[in-house]
C-alpha cells in the first residue's frame, strides 16, 4: 500500500512556551497545561501514517487535542512542533516549510474537510451550487458550464438533490448541510479528506445515512481520510486503524477491532466499557 | 513436502483489566501448526482460551508471547505477532480469512451486499462480486428473499451463514472458523461440512474451533488440545 501521508512528532502550544512544555504535560499527569507557562499544550509528539484509501479514526474526549491535528494537516492552524509530508504523485511536500500559496493550493486541489460546524466550512451568502462553484473556480476550473454540471453532479451523489443547488444551505438542515460540505470537500477528488466530527449532533437516522456516504465514496473514490470523533460507532463503522488520544498526546494506536476487543491502555478500556 | 502455512509457537495471551488491577490469563504457550489442503482443530473446555487463539493469529487480540508465522504463496514468512498494523491489514484483504460465530457488519447492507463486500475492498467490479455472493447463498441454501435485505433481523442460523459466505468469498489461503456451524440445523449443517470439504481440496488451510466432536472426527486432520489456566489471578 501507498503512504500518502506521514506526521512527525507534530505538537500545537498555545501561549509562549517554554521548554519544560511538553515533558510536563500529557496523560501522565492527566493535564495539558504547563505549569511553568500556563502554555495550554493542545496536542504534542503525534506521529503517524495514513495510506491511500484507508480511513484512520482518531478517537478521544473532547480537549484531547484530536481535532487540532487536522486542522493543522488542513492549514487552519500552524503547528508549534514536528513536521508532516504529502506524498503526491511522486512529489513530496514537507506541508509546513511550503509557502501561503503552496499551502493554499493543496488546500484547494490535494485535501478536503468536513466541519463538524458547518459555518466554517460553507458560505451561507452563497447557494450550494455556488459553494462548490467557488471551491471550483480556486481549483482552475473556469469554465461556467462545467462548473454547474460538476456541482450538479456531486450534489446528486451526495443526496441533497440538484434541485436545491439555488438555495442557500442556510435553509438546509444539518444533515443536508453536512452534504454539501461533503459535495464541496470531493469537488476536486481530493486524494485526502479531513472530516471532524462530521455527525456529531446529528440525528440518529442522518449519522447512518452520512456515514454510509462517506463509506461509499471511499470504496468509489479510493479516497484516504482522517476522521475525527468521540464517537466509538463512528469509529467501529468507519476506521480500518485507530488513533486514541488522551490529554494531547497518542495512548494508544492499532487496529480498530483490536482497539476496541483488546485495549490495553487504562483509559481506552474505560472508554470501551462506557459505550451503551 | 508440504510445508505449513501457519506456525504458532509458544503463543501466549492474558488480559490486563486496569479497573480491577487484574490479570486474566487466557491462553498459554499454544503451539500448532496448519498445512494446506488440511484442517486443524483446536479443542478443549470452554474458557481454556480456544478462540483467543483465533483472535491472536488475526490480531483482534494482541498476542502477549509467542510467535505466529504465517507463510505466503511466495514463500516468504511474516510473524503475525510482530507484523505493523498495514501488513496486517493487507493479509486480511487477500490471504487470511476470519468466520466467527457472530455476524458484525454494517447495519443498513442488503445481505448480497455485505457478502460481496470483501471482493469489492478488493477492487473487484461490483457485478461480479454479486454474481460470485450470490453462487455462495445458493449453496448455503440461504433463501433468495432475504438476499436484499439487511441481515440484522436474520435468525442465528441465517445470520451465521451470512457470515460463512463472506468469509468464504474472497478464497482466503487460511481460513480461521470459529463454531462455524453453531447454530444450524442438521442439513444446513451438512451443506457446511460439504462446503469446507470442497474448499480443504482446493487447497485452503483451516484452523477451526469446535465442539461437536463428531466435527472434529469428520473435518480435521490434526487436533491440538488446550488445557484451562488458572481462571483469576489478582497482582
Amino acid at each position: 500500500m501507498r503512504k500518502v501521508l506521514q506526521v512527525s512528532n507534530l505538537g500545537k502550544i498555545h501561549g509562549n512556551g517554554c521548554p519544560r512544555c511538553v515533558a510536563s504535560t500529557g496523560p501522565d499527569v492527566g493535564s495539558n497545561i504547563c505549569p511553568h507557562c500556563q502554555s495550554v499544550v493542545a496536542n504534542a509528539a503525534i506521529s503517524f501514517d495514513l495510506h491511500a484509501g484507508e480511513i484512520l479514526g482518531i478517537m478521544g474526549e473532547s480537549g484531547s487535542g484530536k481535532s487540532t491535528i487536522v486542522k493543522m494537516l488542513f492549514f487552519d492552524e500552524d503547528p508549534s512542533l514536528g513536521e508532516a509530508i504529502f506524498y503526491d504523485n511522486g512529489h513530496q511536500w514537507n506541508l509546513f516549510s511550503l509557502n501561503a500559496a503552496q499551502q493554499r493550493r493543496l488546500r484547494n486541489h490535494r485535501f478536503g474537510i468536513v466541519y463538524q460546524n458547518p459555518h466554517l466550512g460553507l458560505n451561507f451568502n452563497f447557494s450550494a451550487g455556488g459553494n462548490i462553484a467557488e471551491r471550483l473556480l480556486m481549483s482552475d476550473l473556469t469554465h461556467y458550464g462545467q462548473i454547474r454540471e460538476r456541482a450538479r453532479d456531486l450534489l446528486t451523489r451526495t443526496e441533497v438533490g440538484s434541485e436545491r443547488m439555488d438555495e442557500s444551505p442556510k435553509k438546509f438542515s444539518g444533515g443536508m448541510q453536512q452534504r454539501v460540505q461533503i459535495a464541496k470537500a470531493l469537488s476536486t477528488s481530493p486524494p485526502v479528506l479531513f472530516l471532524d466530527e462530521v455527525t456529531t449532533g446529528l440525528d440518529l437516522s442522518v449519522q447512518a445515512r452520512i456515514l454510509d456516504l462517506i463509506l461509499e465514496i471511499q470504496q468509489e473514490l479510493g479516497t484516504a481520510m482522517i476522521a475525527v470523533t468521540h464517537d466509538l460507532g463512528v469509529i467501529r463503522l468507519l476506521a480500518d486503524r485507530t488513533i486514541v488520544m488522551k490529554n494531547g498526546r497518542i495512548i494508544e494506536a492499532g487496529l480498530t477491532d483490536q482497539i476496541l476487543e483488546d485495549p490495553q491502555h487504562a483509559y481506552t478500556q474505560q472508554l470501551v466499557a462506557s459505550a451503551l | 513436502m508440504n510445508s505449513a502455512i501457519l506456525t504458532v509457537e509458544k503463543l501466549s495471551k492474558q488480559f490486563f483489566l486496569h479497573e480491577q488491577q487484574a490479570a486474566i490469563p487466557s491462553c498459554a504457550e499454544v503451539d500448532l501448526q496448519v498445512f494446506p489442503k488440511e484442517l486443524t482443530a483446536i479443542v478443549g473446555p470452554t474458557g481454556c482460551g480456544k478462540s483467543s487463539v483465533l483472535k491472536c493469529i488475526y490480531r483482534t487480540y494482541l498476542p502477549g508471547a509467542g510467535r505466529i508465522l504465517y507463510q505466503n504463496e511466495a514463500g516468504h514468512t511474516t510473524d503475525l505477532a510482530q507484523a505493523s498494523d498495514h501488513r496486517v491489514l493487507e493479509l486480511r484483504l487477500r490471504d487470511i480469512g476470519f468466520v466467527t460465530q457472530f455476524l458484525h457488519c454494517l447495519p443498513r447492507k442488503p445481505a448480497l451486499d455485505v457478502v460481496s463486500e470483501p471482493l469489492l475492498l478488493r477492487g473487484e467490479n461490483r457485478e461480479t462480486a454479486r454474481d460470485a455472493a450470490a453462487d455462495l447463498l445458493r449453496l448455503l441454501n440461504v433463501p433468495e428473499r432475504l438476499w436484499q435485505v439487511p441481515p440484522a433481523t436474520f435468525s442465528g442460523g441465517e445470520k451465521q451463514r451470512i457470515n460463512l459466505a463472506r468469509g468464504l468469498i474472497s478464497q482466503p489461503r487460511l481460513l480461521l472458523l470459529d463454531e462455524p456451524t453453531a447454530s444450524l440445523d442438521p442439513d444446513t449443517s451438512e451443506r457446511v461440512i460439504d462446503l469446507l470439504t470442497t474448499i480443504k481440496a482446493k487447497g485452503v488451510g483451516m484452523l477451526a474451533v469446535f465442539h461437536h466432536p463428531e466435527l472434529v472426527r469428520r473435518l480435521a486432520d490434526r487436533v491440538v488440545e488446550l488445557i484451562p489456566q488458572k481462571t483469576l489471578c489478582h497482582e
